[in-house]
């Protein structure tokens, strides 16, 4: 930790990951920074290197370069300064501002300087002349005071924030492109970003009643500190060139509206491109995934050893964190785990705990190795099933005379009077597949699917594609299809809502 | 059309009628009783018909069409049952034996048949071994796909069968490979 009177530079260490990385963030408000040190990130670690400054000019020393990156530095009886790694070399000259890099010259934005006995050089000889003759890729960031060495992912992220009617709206900027979540966390929306460090810039906020604070909470993660006026947000994300810009907008609680009359104010409170997320009104509150499996009980399996079980499992996690994440929707898996749960609990954890959608999660397996493609079934019942569903009582006599209505459910066929809402809820998921997810032959079936017969809530299940394909087995185990298969789904429970809100009040 | 005429066809037509019930009805008991043919065409186990030797009827048995996710039809020869019951065993024990190729089978190898009944309303139960749920693939089409192999087998087979339900080891089973419900007998075309 370092702070000075004008420009506070923090540091964050972060927990080593699996592999003994450490990782860090950067973050600091914005001002001059003229003396303050360089840092260096790098996979073993961070540590800081002093800058000076001469004439406006930001200068290290070049004892500390050489003790960093095993340098070898000799000057010589002429006066010229050699730096070497590796059979390479560098010579500086004394009062000129060039440099001869494996004999090729390079500028610099001043000469070398000597500061007692030591020489001073200025902080862009990293990048134009070490840079070319070291191993490792050296990327200096001078407006951030940063030095990454080696490959890590260390995006810059900068923050913009505007107030719109009744809104905040966030705009964070992540280059080169970088994937990142948002999950609200009681008080604060979380955004943590795929990468193993952030350079991020965040600008000095008035704590107002949307946003409080932002700040960074560990090195890959950003908390928005959120205040008492916070009712919703929403989020997008677009591809912009070389930068992801995640767009956060906030939407505060409706003020006292003296105007009674809605047809003369714009209703729209922030200019919508997406629909606001996490509005208690939402008619879909609680989703039941089913990640199909479990236990002794694998499921199919492919040739490469991968397993139903650990795919659905693992398709359901990030279905919950994104669907909670991104939607504030609560998500209910039927296992979390590697267990096997019996066919008929799954259902009936989605009953009892009033889940407005249930979705099972399955892949499938043919004898034919080339059969492949995803499927999404609602469903079958048989004449017989409807028979019995419609001689189902529905008013009985009550003690004392008359007679009133009541829910009777058959338990073993609650799907059927939600048998349409499934199909439209298939039909929207094979529609936002499309692209996404490849489809097989036949991608809406019926049939008389045991898991879903009990769901008394629109329920489908979904064979993600087929594990004894050997291209589709590596497919479903790998994060860019399991991210592009939970895009797709939380598209469809969007488009879902829309439908359910339009057909004005469902089944439930 | 001459009476003589009249005479011949009607000669023939009983000379042939003759020699149909000689070869099928007739012969069979005959040449059934020496050793060596009968151990051949013997029907497999659990089938305790004596059904007449080297007789077949024509059947459809059931198979996964060339675009994996449908099933289709091949004619085959098939043992003559006596009886719906005894008719029936025949074509699911021709059913469950391996198929030449290319013809792939949707029910898993080794599965055997225990046992076959079948009620006044038309509903088959067929017994397999637990081979049909042990050694199964997976996934929820492979699953239907098995299933619908029985009840196409013997629905299209057998007027007197509507609908078949699968028994494991001679219980009622939840499912086969955790989709497919097998609570109640399956009809050919589900809605």
């Amino acid at each position: 930790m370092n702070a000075r009177p004008f420009s506070l530079f923090s540091f964050l260490i972060s927990a080593a990951l699996a592999l003994g990385l450490v990782l860090l963030v950067v973050s600091r408000p914005r001002g001059q920074g003229t003396a303050t040190p360089l840092t260096l990130l790098a996979r073993e670690g961070r540590r800081t290197m002093s800058v000076g400054v001469i004439n406006d000019q930001e200068f290290v020393a070049l004892d500390d370069l050489a003790a960093v990156f095993q340098l070898a530095v000799h000057e010589d009886s002429l006066g010229a300064i050699t730096v070497a790694y590796k059979g390479r070399t560098v010579v500086l000259t004394p009062d000129q501002a060039i440099a001869s890099v494996s004999g090729r010259l390079i500028s610099l934005p001043a000469p070398p300087s000597r500061a007692g006995r030591r020489w001073m050089v200025p902080v862009e000889f990293i990048s134009r002349a070490l840079a070319p003759i070291y191993d490792v890729r050296l990327d200096l960031r001078k407006p951030s005071h940063l030095l990454v060495v080696g490959n890590l992912r260390v995006p810059r992220v900068s923050i913009r924030h505007e107030p719109l009617t009744n809104a905040v709206r966030l705009t964070l900027d992540a280059t080169p492109r970088t994937a990142s979540t948002v999950v609200q966390d009681s008080e604060r929306l979380r955004v943590t970003f795929d990468a193993d460090a952030l350079d991020v810039t965040i600008p000095a906020f008035q704590p107002q009643g949307l946003v409080q604070a932002v700040r960074s909470v560990d090195p890959v993660t950003l908390a928005v500190e959120l205040g008492p006026r916070f009712a919703a947000f929403r989020t997008s994300t677009q591809s912009l060139d070389t930068t992801t810009r995640l767009v956060l907008d906030l939407v505060a609680t409706q003020t006292q509206t003296p105007s009674p009359a809605p047809a003369t104010s714009p209703p729209a409170a922030v200019p919508s491109e997406a629909p606001i997320f996490g509005r208690p009104a939402s008619a879909i509150r609680t989703i039941a995934i089913d990640p199909g499996h479990g236990g002794e009980d694998e499921g199919a399996k492919g040739a490469g050893g991968t397993t139903e079980k650990n795919v659905t499992l693992a398709v359901a996690r990030r279905v919950k964190a994104a669907v909670e994440g991104q939607l504030g929707i609560r998500v209910l898996l039927t296992r979390d785990e590697d267990r096997r749960v019996p066919i008929d609990e799954r259902p009936a954890v989605a009953n009892n705990n009033k889940a407005d959608l249930f979705i099972s999660l399955h892949a499938s397996a043919s004898p034919k190795s080339a059969t492949s493609g995803a499927s999404i079934y609602v469903a079958a019942f048989t004449d017989t099933d409807q028979a019995r569903v419609a001689l189902a009582p529905e008013r009985v006599p009550t003690f004392g005379g008359g007679s009133r209505d009541i829910e009777f459910v058959l338990w073993d066929l609650a799907q059927i009077r939600h048998i349409d809402q499934s199909a439209e809820l298939a039909r929207l998921l094979e529609q936002q597949f499309d692209d996404r997810v490849p489809l097989g032959a036949r991608p809406f079936d019926r049939a008389p699917l045991r898991v879903l017969e009990s769901a008394n809530m629109p329920a489908v299940l979904i064979e993600m594609g087929y594990l004894t394909n050997a291209d589709e087995e590596k497919r479903l185990a790998s994060s860019n299809f399991q991210n592009a298969f939970v895009q797709a789904v939380l598209d469809a429970v969007l488009k879902f809502r829309d439908y359910l809100g339009a057909a004005t009040g469902g089944t439930r | 059309m001459t009476p003589r005429r009249v005479l011949a066809t009607a000669a023939i037509t009983a000379a042939a009628a003759g020699l149909v019930w000689l070869f099928f009805v007739g012969l069979p008991p005959w040449y059934g009783g020496s050793g060596t043919g009968r151990r051949a065409e013997a029907p497999p186990a659990g089938s305790t018909a004596p059904a007449p030797l080297g007789r077949k009827i024509k059947a459809r048995l059931f198979y996964i069409a060339e675009d994996g996710i449908n099933l289709t039809s091949v004619e085959r020869d098939v043992t003559y049952g006596e009886g719906t019951v005894e008719q029936a065993k025949e074509i699911i024990n021709a059913q469950i034996a391996p198929p030449t190729e290319p013809l792939v089978s949707a029910v898993p190898p080794g599965t055997t048949l225990r046992a076959l009944f079948v009620t006044e309303q038309g509903e088959a139960y067929v017994d397999l071994s637990r081979d049909v749920a042990a050694a199964h693939l997976g996934g929820s089409l492979n699953e239907l796909l098995t299933i619908y192999t029985f009840v196409e087998a013997l629905t299209a087979n057998l007027p007197a069968v509507s609908a078949v339900q699968v028994l494991v080891d001679g219980m009622e089973v939840d499912t086969l490979a955790g989709h497919v419900d097998l609570r109640r007998p399956l009809v050919r075309k589900v809605q």
